[in-house]
């Protein structure tokens, strides 16, 4: 039992399964409207464009997650706004915008000194790190992010589901998609202390991406999701204490093996289902 | 045989025609990009209309649908929508997407799509009441889907699907019915059923308008048709379609004439002869990738 209980003698431990326990379940519950929309690729796009605005919030001596929010609501603004008004494919202008603010993030890093350290920790996370004063500001961004899905609950998932008929019916299908790149947008500032730039986009697709193959209910859905998102953290964080080993890997690959165990075993893939199914 | 066959000059009548009308475009033109698909629209629906859209793939009897739904915003020209702009009472306006257009894969079940329909009377935070469940009940019942409320749509027919999306529509208790294709390619019990429900709508006078490339349905369920092709071609009575000339001119090269006998050849070299009043369309070769109709 001390396996469990002792780590819990440190309150860095016990700040840092807590933030991840948040973290992880903002990122299920968007992650699964997410992957409904087909937006996977832009929690990826989201993470990299945020970068730029973390090195600048350093640079003004800023708290990191204003400058990350600037730089992320800002280019899920602009990714909709050019995908509106040109033939371009959102997929083209997604890539051609979060490679460039992502160029411009390292431009902006190597003109400081000695930096390479927290740079790790912001590319690949370093939740066991975390401060109280950013678990608060943490835990108020999440609560922001949840209220506002469970305010539009209806709203959203009418316009994932059909756009066309949600919009003839008199839904802003144009704000409520702009309200959800936001919603992104501040989803990955949440969770960039925790699993860093590089996974973050596994925190938000890989639980949705197991409960599908569990799952085919939408409420049902975003419950195990949600599961996984808060469950999966606080393993990867157990393991990476007893092996000394980095957090926000282990955090992915507990999820990524939730995602595996969900394809193996789930009604609806079930590659191990088939065959005692015909005895 | 009532045709009537749209020309500039009767723009004029048919301005002072639109009070009261359910439906008014006047001279409408609309695109993609920088393309125009439809252009000087002009069309009149009174309260009650049980309308088909006709036309070949491409010649925009979806985007006519569209723009009176209020997703697309026309070039130039106005449209009324039951009294007001395009889009003002959009709450009484029921759309239903073609098929295509849909993810049938999505997680929800048959009575969680229909009450969507009650979703935007609903507004923001307020969850759905008894009288809502009530609605979505009636709806599903209507369309003969009582049993399959729990039922995933993915694992529905194609038959079934379109039920569940007009009762979608039902429960949403609409002046208008916007619907793209309903019938195309669904059993023929399933299409007496739509048509029935729908005829009964506009009886009670409701507006009803479906886009269909089946000219057979649309001379024997509805009772009025609008013939598209890049603009209105012609607008009058089912026995609309049987004019070779309106037919000619809607259809264009996809047409053949043999003696008296009609021909249509659509767009994937199919064809399916028409003869003594009755033409037939072969449903399953439409919906080609990129087509626009």
């Amino acid at each position: 039992m001390t396996l469990l209980t002792d780590p819990l003698a440190y309150e860095f431990f016990v700040r840092a399964l807590a933030a991840s326990a948040v973290v992880g379940l903002v990122c299920a519950v968007i992650g699964t409207f997410m992957v409904l929309r087909g937006l996977a690729f832009m929690g990826d796009a989201l993470s990299h464009a945020a970068f730029p605005g973390v090195v600048a919030a350093y640079l003004f001596g800023a708290p990191f997650y204003i400058g990350a929010t600037i730089a992320a609501v800002g280019t899920s603004l602009a990714i909709g706004w050019i995908s509106r008004r040109s033939r371009l494919r959102g997929d083209t202008t997604i890539g051609v915008l979060f490679s460039g603010m992502f160029a411009l993030g390292i431009f902006l890093f190597s003109t400081i000194p000695n930096y390479v350290g927290d740079l790790f920790g912001l590319l690949f996370g370093e939740v066991l790190g975390i401060s109280g004063s950013d678990l608060v500001a943490l835990a108020a961004l999440a609560a922001i992010v949840l209220a506002l899905v469970a305010v539009f609950w209806k709203e959203l998932l009418y316009s994932t589901f059909d756009p066309l008929g949600a919009g003839a019916s008199g839904l802003p299908v144009a704000r409520l998609e702009y309200l959800f790149l936001g919603l992104i947008a501040m989803t990955i500032v949440i969770s960039l202390q925790a699993v860093g730039i590089i996974l973050v986009v596994a925190m938000l697709v890989t639980p949705a991406a197991a409960a599908q193959l569990i799952t085919d209910r939408f409420s049902r859905l975003i419950l195990v999701a949600a599961a996984i998102g808060i469950v999966a953290p606080a393993v990867g964080l157990y393991v990476s204490y007893w092996t000394s080993t980095a957090s926000a890997a282990l955090i992915v690959l507990v999820e990524t093996a939730a995602f595996l165990v969900a394809l193996l075993l789930g009604p609806r893939t079930g590659l191990l289902r088939r065959r005692p199914a015909r005895g | 045989m009532t045709v009537t066959k749209t020309t500039a000059t009767t723009a004029t009548a048919e301005t002072t025609a639109g009070r009261g009308a359910a439906i008014h475009l006047e001279d409408v033109t609309v695109g993609y990009d920088d393309r125009p698909v439809l252009e000087h629209v002009n069309l009149t629906l009174q309260p009650g209309a049980l309308t088909a859209v006709v036309g070949p793939n491409g010649g925009g009897k979806s985007t006519l649908l569209k723009l009176i739904a209020g997703l697309l915003k026309p070039w130039t020209g106005r449209i009324d929508v039951l009294g007001g702009a395009a889009g003002v009472r959009a709450r009484e306006v029921a759309y239903v997407p073609q098929a295509e257009a849909v993810d049938w894969g999505f997680p929800i079940s048959a009575g969680d799509v229909v009450m969507m329909g009650r979703y935007p009377a609903l507004g923001p935070l307020r969850r759905p009441g008894p009288r809502d469940h009530a609605a979505v009940a009636a709806a599903l019942d209507q369309v003969g889907m009582g049993a399959y409320a729990r039922r995933q749509i993915g694992a529905l027919s194609g038959g079934q699907r379109r039920r569940v999306f007009l009762a979608r529509a039902l429960a949403s208790e609409p002046e208008l019915y916007l619907l793209d294709e309903p019938v195309t390619g669904v059993d023929p019990a399933t299409q007496e059923d739509l048509m029935r429900v729908l005829g009964a709508e506009a009886k009670a006078g409701r507006t009803v308008i479906a886009s269909t490339h089946d000219l057979a349905s649309a001379t024997e369920h509805f009772r009025s048709i609008v013939a598209v092709n890049g603009t209105i071609i012609a607008q009058g009575d089912a026995s609309l379609v049987l004019d070779t000339d309106v037919l000619r001119r809607t259809y264009g090269g996809h047409l053949l004439f043999v003696g008296d006998r009609a021909v249509l050849i659509d767009d994937a070299h199919h064809h399916d002869e028409a003869a003594g009043g009755e033409i037939h369309h072969h449903d399953g070769a439409d919906g080609g990738p990129g087509h626009r109709s």
